[in-house]
């Protein structure tokens, strides 16, 4: 089986479709069902915000849009491709390639410097360190952190690392970032400075932007969101807040 | 992720906790340090005792003495006026008892023996060049078992036992004393041995020297042909008493190609000496016992050394164990980015051969500075008498192969970390606390 996985969009297939997915965690009596039959389609170049309570499902949905993790039943496909077969390498390479990802945690590698982290998925992909340098460079530039390259990335404040974890996401040029609480631990301020990069690489570079956060803020500024209850996709919306469909639980 | 990539990290990351890394690379290191002393202590023991066979045995003969008493009957032996005597001086190489006439004749007579010459043990008083008529004396002790083989020569010839003229083999460090400007130059000179006949009388016999010899593990003192020695002999023997010896050379006939004494041979007399109560030894065999306590001793010592990488191993584990704990995060990052099961792997077990190998490395590289440090001292020193014989000999591969053998432990101890990391699930890992 050929999944078009690295190939260019064919015109209207979404990005990424999932397809009446469950999983549920642990066995038995303490089986937990965490999504329940899911499904939802992510346009090419939208920004789409998944929210929902805290523990209903947002996380493990997008673990699984994201390839880090694989549904117990239901499908995810890959511009129009069903991935549910492909080999672990091919997965891997398709993260490698087309994703980027922003966590709620910064998660980056004390003892290394701001450059090294960044270059970190140039590496895993094979880049020659000379080029793994230059396109590093560039993509801290455009976050405005070309000269904190040198530094030890433990070593910048929670919003300049945040850019740092922003710009480690860019690096591959990604087709999608999945973002987790992207701002959920930064001021108000540095927040809405993150918010800005990510929407500006949206609509700059029609990358698509996959975010679960509880910030109402964030999620207003998406084109679309969805709401998950209990495991269960209860709403869609499109941004204007008027029009908003909130989750039973809102 | 490109191979230098994940070697380049591997080894960033060994460093990454120095302390930790350092205390496990120094477990390691006394390993490696061992191992590397017992191999070398090994090689340039069983080099010496190799050259040494091969250079001074002739190979076609064996010292018999009488066997080992086998007695099994309770209580004193009864006397047996025609038995062998009892040797009233310990003897290094033969038992207490000596061999006498009856014996020589059983050993002549033996299958595959040539001839047999008895080894009697003469004492010489001085020894002096000749020409002046007060020359200066020194003290000369001629090796008794001269004749069983070849000395390791400077100059000349070996001994022609079946010499008419009397010969000497001079120990080389008699040169200057003698007055001897060259070992080349002794070579045919004669020489004065001044010796006690069994009178008490003072008497003299000259010798000519056929050869200088080094000094050697088997002979010391100057070598005597038979000539010289059944001169002195006779003239100490007591007269009255039977002859004694406390050890023959049976000189065997060999029926390989050229004469040569073959193994079979040599198996043959033994088993012919012993039916008549005696003991055959060849040269290697000799050397052999030599050779089993030196081998017992690096056996211990190459224990010793593998329960230290033993215990270093467990030391890897953990040291992995911990590394692989506190980066779960980065491992779980790596892998959502799309690094392989077999690459995460292939980077933990790198950095415990990255570790092996600097244990491994240090440890031979300070064993082989110390080990030369300890052989030239030694060579100066307490084993000067021993030329040739280099302590520790560091072999190039063998050294190799200790540190490939350690940096292989190192591998198979990071083989359960490693495979901890490869499994870890990337969202387990990234869970948020
Ligand atoms: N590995 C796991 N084992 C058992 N239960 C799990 C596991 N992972 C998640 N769950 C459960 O599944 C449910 C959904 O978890 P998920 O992380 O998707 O929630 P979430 O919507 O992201 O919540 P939050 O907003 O707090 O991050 C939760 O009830 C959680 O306890
Ligand atoms: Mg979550």
């Amino acid at each position: 089986m050929t999944i078009p996985l690295l190939t260019a969009p064919p015109g209207s297939a979404p990005v990424l479709r999932a397809v009446d997915l469950t999983r549920s965690y642990g066995k038995g009596q303490a089986r937990f069902d965490a999504l329940k039959g899911v499904t939802l389609d992510v346009r090419r170049g939208e920004s789409l915000a998944i929210v929902g309570r805290s523990g209903s499902g947002k996380s493990t949905l997008m673990h699984l849009l994201a390839l880090l993790d694989r549904p117990d039943a239901g499908r995810i496909e890959v511009d129009g491709g069903d991935v549910s077969r492909a080999a672990a390498r091919e997965i891997n390479t398709l993260r490698n390639q087309r994703f980027g990802f922003v966590f709620q945690q910064f998660f980056l590698t004390a003892g290394q410097t701001v450059l090294e982290n960044v270059s970190l998925p140039l590496m895993i992909a094979g880049v020659p360190p000379r080029e793994r340098k230059r396109r590093a460079l560039a993509t801290l530039d455009l976050l405005g952190l070309a000269d904190k390259a040198g530094n030890k990335a433990t070593d910048l404040s929670g919003g300049q690392k945040q850019r740092v974890v922003i710009a480690r996401a860019l690096v591959n040029e990604p087709d999608v970032i999945f973002a987790d609480e992207p701002t959920g631990n930064l001021d108000t301020v540095t927040g809405h400075q993150v918010e800005d990069i990510l929407f500006g690489l949206q609509r700059d570079r029609g990358i698509t932007l996959v975010v679960v956060t509880h910030d109402e803020e964030l999620a207003e500024r998406c084109d679309r969101r969805i709401t998950i209850a209990d495991g269960l996709l209860v709403g869609r919306a499109d941004a204007a807040p008027s029009v908003v469909t909130d989750g039973a639980d809102r | 992720m490109r191979t230098t990539d994940i070697v380049r990290s591997a080894t960033r990351n060994a460093f990454r906790s120095k302390l930790r890394t350092t205390l496990t690379v120094l477990s390691l290191f006394v390993g490696a340090f061992t191992l590397t002393l017992t191999t070398a202590l090994g090689a340039g023991v069983s080099d010496y005792v190799t050259k040494q066979v091969s250079s001074l045995s002739t190979g076609d003969v064996l010292l018999v003495s009488p066997a080992a008493s086998t007695d099994t009957t309770e209580g004193p032996n009864e006397y047996d006026p025609n038995g062998r005597q009892q040797s009233s001086q310990a003897n290094p190489l033969g038992a207490g008892t000596l061999l006498n006439d009856d014996d020589l004749a059983a050993i002549a007579a033996i299958d595959g023996v040539d001839r047999v010459d008895p080894i009697r043990q003469v004492s010489v008083d001085w020894i002096a060049a000749p020409g002046s008529d007060d020359p200066a004396k020194f003290e000369l002790s001629v090796n008794p078992t001269s004749s069983i083989g070849r000395s390791d020569l400077a100059a000349g010839e070996q001994l022609d036992q079946q010499a008419d003229e009397a010969q000497l083999i001079l120990p080389e460090d008699y040169l200057d004393a003698l007055g001897f400007a060259s070992a080349d130059e002794a070579i045919g000179q004669s020489v004065e041995l001044g010796y006690t006949a069994a009178d008490r009388t003072e008497q003299v016999a000259e010798a000519t020297i056929v050869g200088v010899a080094r000094a050697s593990l088997l002979a010391s003192g100057a070598g005597a042909n038979q000539q010289l020695t059944a001169e002195i002999a006779d003239a100490q023997a007591v007269p009255g008493q039977p002859d004694a010896y406390a050890i023959a050379v049976a000189y065997l006939t060999g029926s390989g190609a050229d004469g040569a004494v073959t193994d079979a041979d040599v198996t043959v007399v033994k088993a012919g000496l012993a039916d008549a109560d005696l003991a055959g030894q060849t040269v290697e065999d000799q050397l052999g016992v030599i050779q089993t306590v030196i081998n017992g001793i690096i056996g211990v010592l190459t224990a010793f050394s593998i329960v230290a990488l033993v215990a270093a191993s467990f030391g890897i584990v953990n040291t992995l164990l911990m590394s692989v704990q506190e980066r779960t995060r980065e491992i779980g990052l790596m892998k959502a980015m799309g690094m392989s099961n077999g690459r995460v792997f292939g980077l933990f077990s790198l950095e415990a051969v990255v570790i092996g190998f600097l244990g491994a490395g240090l440890g031979a590289l300070a064993a082989i500075g110390l080990g030369s440090a300890i052989s030239s001292v030694a060579a100066a020193g307490p084993l000067a008498d021993l030329p040739g014989l280099t302590l520790l000999l560091f072999d190039p591969v063998s050294v190799a192969v200790v540190i490939l053998v350690i940096m292989l432990v190192a591998f198979l101890s990071g083989v359960l970390p490693a495979r901890r990391a490869a499994r870890q699930d990337p969202i387990e890992s990234l869970r948020y606390e």
